[in-house]
């Protein structure tokens, strides 16, 4: 709490203070003069603040409203009324503050990712400078404890870092040389000396920055609803209340004005809308703040309520559901045992930067003496020819096999033939492994509502159709190009666009298209992909593809409290309106209904910042 | 050109609101977007007229609350 909060709060408990020693009182002099200190202490601001407004044309303002409802309740005899409506819509308006605070608070939260400076070697010396100053291909040295400045390379030490800021993931990174690190994070026990790669506009922690900081500037409808509604609420009401004064007594007679008189003043009451309209922007900021404390970024509150109407999910497969990393499945030597044919393979593969090459010689494990190796050669779409200790050595696909004159059985999955000195000599399987959570995250969604899905892929036909099979995917698209995902997708919106919206996960490196194309697109993994990060609607930092029926999840929740807030806030506030129309309500009741019900809105709001129990269903459900 | 703003002392979502509905009427304004909670003006305009659409929106801002600046 600020000290202009706190002070705020200490003078309204002294108005309060007053007030109710007020009431213990005698009626006489000394309990109206008691009334009136408390009235002026807590309400002098908000009567000033009402006449200023009057002078510069805006009238239908709370202050005013305020104003003129306890200064009718004084005329009309009713004191302790006028100085409870006062002193509890100043309560109310304290606690709305302290609620928007608390839940700004949350999203600044996410800003201390911002590293203050870098440690760059220049010339021999180590010197601190801004990360902004800092260009790519220099040295940085990040001590534990601080924060990674820019995106790099490490050259030199281990560490683990803690990545919790960027991804909501609490398990700290392990981290050798050679490995990429990402801006943002928190570099925990050893020192790092790490080669730039990004300068930091383009860094991870300055896209995620832009990102926090623009988020919620795209307006769900209901929010723009709810604005609109409340332009025409607080005249209407208004208007009533000056129709309640004069028109029955012109009917009935003046005989009982003050009763009239004192309805219209309940009337304005509450006729102030902020607290409604409070609520229902701070139910979607809290969704919003609550999501990127688990490491999802969502653009604006519009994407949560697509979200929330979910109906279908379409996937990219490689990287998304998958691990995108390739993983050798089966080794089939023609004849002989697997390991020499997985030593002839990393022989020839051994140069080539190919991601099936890696996972062989990642498989094989041991160094290659680059002394057998007397000739190498790229052979573009087909494979390599490499002599190695005197043998000659095809590894390559099928159809560098037919070039070779040499028809052996073609595989469905991804595969490696072999041949060596006019031989056939067998094949090598990869496959690329679904995530551990895939399946589940499939049936998550399911169970939330997403009752279709299906899944694009690049891949081979049986590849992608094994994948589905084993996810409980029913539609698959096979063999696509980046153009084809397009059109297939667009056709896939036209078809269940009308049962509720449809979302694009892609990890973002050739899915920009469709990604823009979805209702919502998710990009996964994003931490140092920035192609995502652009083309997305809602960005997943890690790779955890639970996370997506968890945005769900968390948008629907949204979605329902931000609605249940209004036709709760609404449906009091007209039965009042009613029943104060027919004299039965008094000013005390008034003001329950007005601030009590926008404080109960706004405490249910703030739930939303608390998401332990979604995430424990969802993603730790032990 | 579309660029943001930062604003202070933004205390009333229905205030923010108006404010909007204001800034978008100022000639030269293509769209404007408040946004309550990150206190934060968006705000889309012919860039000749710079100057007096922001002197505009300033003022329209102060009309609804006197405490409240664009930054």
């Amino acid at each position: 709490m600020s000290r202009a909060q706190k002070r705020k709060l200490g003078q309204i408990a002294l108005a309060a203070g007053i007030f109710v020693a007020g009431l213990l009182m005698p009626e006489g002099y000394v309990q109206l003069v008691l009334f009136f200190a408390a009235y002026l202490l807590v309400g002098f601001g908000v009567l000033k603040e009402a006449l200023s407004n009057i002078f510069r044309g805006q009238v239908f303002d709370e202050n005013f409203l305020m104003s003129i409802a306890t200064i009718g309740a004084f005329a009309i005899g009713e004191y302790p009324e006028g100085v409870f409506v006062m002193l509890f819509a100043q309560l109310g308006e304290f606690f709305e503050h302290y609620a928007v605070n608390r839940s700004r608070a949350s999203i600044t939260e996410m800003m201390n990712i911002q590293p203050e400076s870098a440690n760059v070697y220049r010339q021999g010396e180590l010197i601190t400078v801004e990360p902004e100053e800092v260009e790519v291909g220099e040295i940085i040295l990040v001590a534990p404890g601080e924060k990674v400045p820019l995106d790099g390379v490490i050259i030199e030490g281990a560490s683990s870092l803690d990545t919790k800021a960027l991804t909501g993931e609490a398990m700290p990174r392990a981290v050798y040389e050679g490995d990429e690190v990402v801006s943002g994070c928190i570099n925990q026990n050893g020192s790092l000396k790490i080669r730039v790669s990004k300068v930091y506009s383009d860094s991870t922690v300055a896209k995620i920055l832009e990102l926090v900081e623009n988020a919620a500037s795209q307006k769900a409808p209901t929010e723009r609803f709810i604005t609109r509604f409340a332009r025409y609420y607080t005249p209407a009401v208004v208007i009533s209340a000056l129709a309640l004064a004069f028109v029955p007594p012109i009917f009935v007679g003046f005989e009982h004005f003050s009763e009239w008189f004192r309805r219209a003043l309940i009337f304005l009451v509450i006729s102030c809308p902020c607290a409604l309209v409070i609520s229902v922007p701070l139910g979607f900021f809290s969704g919003i703040g609550a999501a990127a404390k688990e490491g999802i970024m969502i653009k604006g509150s519009n994407y949560l309520e697509v979200l929330a109407k979910c109906r279908t999910a379409v996937f990219d497969k490689t990287g998304t559901l998958s691990q995108g990393e390739f993983a050798i499945e089966q080794i089939l030597p023609q004849k002989g045992d697997e390991a020499e044919l997985l030593e002839l393979a990393a022989w020839a593969e051994c140069y080539s930067s190919h991601p099936l090459a890696e996972a062989i010689r990642k498989e094989y494990g041991q160094n290659i003496d680059s002394n057998i190796i007397s000739e190498n050669e790229e052979l573009p779409g087909l494979g390599v020819k490499t002599v190695a200790k005197g043998k000659t050595i095809y590894a390559g696909n099928i159809k560098l096999m037919h070039s070779l004159n040499l028809n052996p059985e073609e595989l469905a999955a991804t595969a490696v033939y072999l041949a060596a000195d006019g031989e056939y000599l067998g094949v090598i399987s990869f496959n690329d492994a679904l995530k551990s959570e895939a399946k589940e995250a499939i049936k998550l969604l399911e169970s939330l509502g997403v009752k279709d899905s299906a899944v694009l892929s690049g891949d081979k036909k049986a590849v992608a159709v094994q994948a589905a099979e084993e996810l409980g995917i029913k539609r698959v698209y096979s063999e696509l190009m980046p153009a084809d995902k397009v059109e297939i997708f667009a056709e896939l919106k036209k078809e269940y666009e009308q049962k509720g919206s449809i979302i694009y996960t892609g990890d973002g490196i050739n899915d920009a298209p469709v990604l823009a194309l979805a209702d919502c697109g998710i990009a996964m993994g994003a931490m140092g992909s920035d192609a995502a990060v652009e083309a997305a609607d809602i960005v997943i930092m890690d790779d955890d593809i639970r996370k997506i029926p968890l945005a769900v999840a968390l948008a629907k929740r949204t979605a329902f409290i931000v609605r249940s807030n209004i036709v709760f806030a609404l449906g009091v506030k007209g039965v009042f309106l009613i029943l104060t129309a027919f004299g039965i309500s008094n000013m005390w009741e008034a003001v329950f209904a007005d601030v009590g019900v926008s404080v109960i809105a706004i405490a249910n709001s703030m739930r939303l910042l608390n998401i332990k129990k979604l995430k424990d269903k969802i993603i730790n459900p032990n | 050109m579309k660029k943001t703003f930062k604003m202070q002392n933004l205390d009333c979502a229905n205030c923010a609101a108006k404010m909007e509905q204001a800034i978008q009427k100022i000639p030269g304004v293509i769209s404007a977007n408040i946004s309550f909670m990150t206190q934060k003006l968006t705000l889309e305009y012919d860039e000749s007229k710079e100057a007096e659409i922001l002197a505009e929106a300033k003022k329209a801002c102060q009309k609804v609350d006197r405490a409240c600046s664009i930054l």
